[in-house]
């Protein structure tokens, strides 16, 4: 929408347009030229006409009123109730775009997060801070995996996580799935919602995340609280983002995203972290479905850029029965290695994590090998390894979905794993974890 | 002063008019915030510019104003140490200023405000050139800090003050020039981003920066004032080869510049740098160490301007004289931030939408690099290694193609290793290295006369198992010779007892350039031994099993004092068994 005949307008300043037959919508200023502004319109234009409608500039970038008492609520993508409860009385008001935090200010994330699911915590730890997205595909249970860690998250030393929940243009149905699944659990005290549906402006859904971030931001930093923040799906950010970026007849970059899709992406993801001197910490947890299961797809490929590692679930697996069909192996935590060991987790958790993901590498290796020649020309050593790649997707990675294994039982699961394989094999665990928990050593 | 008024606003880039008698890439402040921009483009008295500060809540009609001068960064004592944003404005100012979070419109001193314990080396009266050292200062307990007379000013030396502690802002010394003027010369100096500091002429580039990394000093190395990029998708290793080379590399001077990355690298540097000891000087490496961070949540256009920052600072190391290696993660970030700027200026645009001046501009930052004789006829050099980010990880986009058209090293960091969890994960068929020829001297002058030999030699059989690989995908492993088994066998001791190396082990995180060698040339006599057993009939079987496999396997975490212990232990072992099993097969 363009608007002729304004002054002092500010650039990305929030207005107010009132329809002529007296609707509201809001707004936000895309660029400004002399007396010409471009606007978007958040709820979508229709209505709208060029005659009888008066716009109101409200002289300052969008802001959301925040409190303590969002805790538990619902809102809409825009930061509104939609759940019959009262109006927030604000604390404060705050700019929804935040501002950078200062590279010299960040205390460096170390703390272990406990998900109680093995193949997160065993081989992919999630550290306090971090921002650790599921890369997904559609028909994957990414929904049960999130709501999963949601329900089992916590930090050893007992702190409670409360949770923020940003959807954007998932369905009615994820949506509730989500909320019976607080609500189960009782958790839905210590949540805050933000929902924008997939039958929602799609232009909205360029605000929800960073007003759910906002709100983040505040608990954290400002009342001390931990903070797990999800956003689902941002991939329906990202087509949005695309849909905005077209609509302004900008020169499309990769598969007509914009250019500037990195730099948008970072101004969500790096909102996560912790503060040197101050009590809270966001953790984000960013689900994406990669389009036909493409890694190198513009979504999933600059999101990787940024975020600290990524949780990836596969097919295969699924197709195996296995839950959750986390694959290992691309997964990544970038975190990891300061998070776990002594004091931390366990002392033997490096060298043990690292042996798992080599024989279970050498495991596939062999199964590739057994679709060529066959499993008889393979030696005893090789069909040990076959055997243990098995056994590592069925004993380790598969639980239950209210299974919530605790640190120490992920890590005596990996031990008794590596029972099934000789003692020469382990070359990357130094030889006193060895001999204190190698199990066929125990046994004599 | 010229004094202009905004008539338009879209994300970074602003115009105004009234401008005229404006310069191109000269420094503005817009707004009533005072935000810190750089005039791109001017038509008329109409003056196109990026902002280097969010622009949201800028107003059409508000002042902008024309400071006069280019982009300059503030050169002198107090850049060790030190943390910038992308132009030069002190992070730990800031975060003083205005808390954990970076609000805009920060003004403030580029160098810390205070005094430094000034020794002039040269006496008034004397000629001085340009460039000239004329004193110096204690910066850091490995940095001495030369004074350098501007490379713009040569004369006289009129007056230079004696030994004693000087404010940053006072005159040192005063130098009268050819044609009459009597110039002032401070502590610092100012000088512009986007213009290189000059110098006499090139060296050719002959000494190798030793980085302590086995695939990289041994396999692929870099010299002094040469240039290195490092493709890889995400996880590949970009950053972690980085960290290891600003860590370990022999450079005098380290320039680190995180260009539009994450935030929780840079404090990780923070946090882990101090901690880390240099194993030439024995001291903390940060007291070598600048650093220049601009993460991707901050503004795009300082971005666009941190990598000219970084590598401005460290030319002018480099005119003292010291050796500078200059880190840059990643250059696909600062190809992004001109592609936005590029868009909002609706340009036409080239490639993957990158503006087409992307390949001059980025053969222009790598040309930057060198081993030179500085004004002062001393041997500076700057080394640049700039890691690009492809995305899907596919070479074939523009960044990576331009990069490999002006670097003369590339390490190509490979998806399919890291998932075998091979770190580093540079693949050795891609790599290349144009400086091997240039080194090679070096090495056997310095180290040992076998290096380059022993090097080609274990190429060779890497080389060989690639071939041999597709055989055995065909028709299986049984079906090899022995002869070729060997082969295999010596492809992965060098793979996982040499190029394989475990940045975060006290030991193996730096293996000095003599331990390599020492290494290399094991793995290969290992290898002639068995191919003499396999000859008289032992199977690769039996040599497999023998312990001193085992043995080569852990010699990258043997301290470099025990290595000779260790190693003979390893060859008494190793004619051991090897008698035995050649008296079992033969006998």
């Amino acid at each position: 929408m363009i608007v002729e005949g304004v002054e002092g307008v500010g650039y990305s300043e929030v207005v107010e347009i009132a329809l002529p037959d007296g609707g509201k919508k809001r707004g936000q200023v895309l660029e400004v030229n002399g007396d010409v502004a471009v606007i978007q319109v958040f709820e979508g234009t229709s209505d709208i006409s060029t005659k009888g409608t008066r716009v109101r500039f409200t002289g300052r970038t969008l802001h959301l009123p925040v409190s303590q008492d969002m805790l538990g609520r619902v809102f809409n993508g825009m930061g509104e109730p939609i759940d019959e409860g009262p109006d927030i009385i604000p604390e404060k008001e705050l700019d929804i775009n935040g501002l950078p935090i200062n590279p010299s200010a960040r205390q460096y994330p170390r703390d272990f997060i406990q998900t109680g699911i093995s193949a997160i915590d065993g081989m992919n730890t999630l550290v306090r801070g971090q921002k650790l997205p599921i890369f997904s595909g559609s028909g994957m249970p990414h929904n049960e995996i999130a709501a999963q860690i949601t329900r089992q998250t916590k930090v050893l030393t007992g702190e409670e996580f409360g949770i923020v929940f940003a959807a954007m243009g998932i369905t009615y149905e994820e949506a509730n799935f989500f909320r019976e699944n607080f609500k189960k659990t009782g958790a839905l005290e210590k949540v805050v919602m933000f929902l924008n549906l997939a039958d929602d402006p799609a232009i909205e859904r360029i605000i929800t995340p960073r007003v759910a971030l906002t709100a983040a931001e505040y608990l954290a930093f400002e009342k001390g609280m931990h903070l797990l923040v999800i956003l689902t799906d941002m991939t329906n950010y990202c087509e949005a983002l695309r849909e905005i970026s077209a609509a302004r007849e900008e020169v499309p970059g990769r598969r007509g995203y914009p250019g500037y899709m990195y730099t948008d992406l970072a101004s969500i993801y790096e909102r996560a972290g912790r503060i040197e001197g101050l009590e809270g910490s966001i953790t984000q947890m960013p689900i994406l479905t990669m389009p036909d299961d493409d890694m190198n797809h513009p979504i999933p490929d600059l999101s990787g850029y940024i975020t600290e590692g990524q949780i990836i679930v596969s097919r295969d697996l699924l197709r195996k029965g296995i839950y959750p069909p986390i694959d290992v192996s691309p997964s990544l935590s970038r975190l990891m290695k300061d998070g776990i060991g002594k004091n931390r987790t366990r002392d033997d958790h490096d060298g043990l994590q690292n042996q798992l993901f080599g024989a279970y590498a050498k495991g596939k290796e062999m199964r590739d090998l057994v679709a060529v020649v066959g499993e008889d020309a393979l030696s005893d050593l090789d069909k040990q390894y076959l055997t243990f790649a098995e056994e590592f997707e069925k004993g380790f990675v598969q639980q239950r979905k209210d299974e919530d294994r605790s640190i120490d039982e992920t890590l005596a699961l990996g031990w008794k794993l590596l029972g099934m394989l000789p003692e020469e094999e382990l070359k990357r665990v130094d030889q006193k974890y060895i001999d204190k928990y190698y199990p066929r050593k125990k046994s004599e | 002063m010229i004094e202009g008024k905004i008539i338009k606003i879209s994300g970074p880039v602003v115009v105004a008019e009234g401008m005229a008698g404006a310069k191109m890439y000269e420094v503005v402040r817009v707004g009533e915030q005072k935000l810190i921009g750089e005039i791109i483009g001017l038509n008329r008295d109409r003056a196109t510019m990026q902002v280097y500060e969010e622009t949201a809540g800028l107003k059409v009609g508000e002042v902008v104003i024309a400071t006069g001068r280019p982009l300059s960064v503030k050169l002198g004592p107090g850049l060790i140490h030190n943390i910038y944003d992308g132009v030069q404005r002190p992070l730990e100012s800031i975060k003083a200023a205005q808390g954990s979070f970076i609000d805009r419109g920060f003004s403030g001193d580029e160098l810390p405000r205070k005094a430094w314990k000034f020794v002039p080396s040269v006496a008034a009266g004397t000629t001085v050139s340009a460039g000239a050292i004329i004193g110096s200062v204690t910066e850091s307990e490995l940095v001495e800090h030369r004074i350098l007379v501007p490379p713009n000013v040569s004369g006289e030396l009129v007056k230079i003050a004696p030994e004693g502690m000087y404010d940053i802002e006072e005159d040192v010394a005063e130098v009268r020039t050819a044609d009459g003027k009597t110039v002032q010369v401070k502590m610092y100096q100012v000088w512009p981003v986007r213009v290189a500091r000059p110098y006499v002429r090139k060296y050719p580039p002959t000494i190798p920066l030793i980085t302590g990394q086995r695939v990289l000093d041994t396999f692929f190395p870099i010299a002094k004032g040469g240039t290195a990029g490092i493709p890889g998708g995400f996880g590949t290793g970009k950053t972690v080869t980085q960290h290891q080379l600003a860590k370990w590399a022999d450079a005098e001077i380290v320039v680190y510049v995180g260009c539009g990355e994450r935030g929780n690298e840079m404090t990780q540097v923070l946090k882990e740098f101090p901690e880390l000891i240099d194993p030439r000087s024995g001291k903390p490496i940060t007291e070598r160490t600048v650093l220049i961070a601009n993460t991707s949540n901050m503004p795009v256009a300082a971005r666009e301007a941190s990598i000219y920052t970084g590598v401005t600072i460290a030319e002018y190391f480099r005119d003292m004289g010291y050796s500078v290696a200059l880190m840059a993660d990643s250059s696909s970030r600062w190809a992004e931030a001109l592609r936005e700027i590029s868009g909002r200026l609706e340009e036409m645009p080239g490639e993957a939408g990158f503006p087409a001046y992307l390949a001059s501009k980025l053969a222009g930052f790598y040309e930057r690099s060198g081993r030179v004789e500085t004004l002062n006829g001393d041997t500076g050099s700057l080394s640049i290694i700039g890691a690009v980010s492809p995305p899907g990880g596919d070479f074939s986009e523009p960044v990576t193609q331009n990069t490999l058209r002006v670097v003369k090293v590339f390490w190509a960091l490979d998806k399919s290793l890291k998932d075998q969890r091979h770190f580093p994960s540079i693949n050795w068929l891609s790599s290349y290295s144009l400086y091997l020829d240039d080194v090679e001297g070096w090495w056997s002058q310095h180290v040992d006369t076998t290096w380059r030999k022993t090097r080609d030699r274990a190429m060779e059989v890497l080389q060989k198992e690639n071939e041999l690989k597709e055989i055995v995908q065909l028709i299986g492993p049984d079906a090899l010779p022995e002869k070729e088994r060997v082969v295999l066998l010596a492809a992965q001791m060098i793979r996982e007892d040499f190029l394989q190396q475990n940045a975060f082990h006290d030991v193996d995180s730096f293996c000095s350039e003599k331990k390599q060698v020492l290494m290399l040339q094991t793995i290969m006599s290992f290898y002639d031994e068995a191919l003499k057993l396999v000859e008289r009939g032992v199977p690769v079987a039996e040599i497999r099993q023998t312990s001193a496999i085992g043995r080569i396997g852990r010699l990258k975490y043997v301290e470099e004092a025990k290595v000779p212990s260790y190693l003979g232990e390893y060859q008494a072992a190793l004619r051991a068994e090897f008698s035995s099993l050649s008296d079992q097969y033969t006998g």
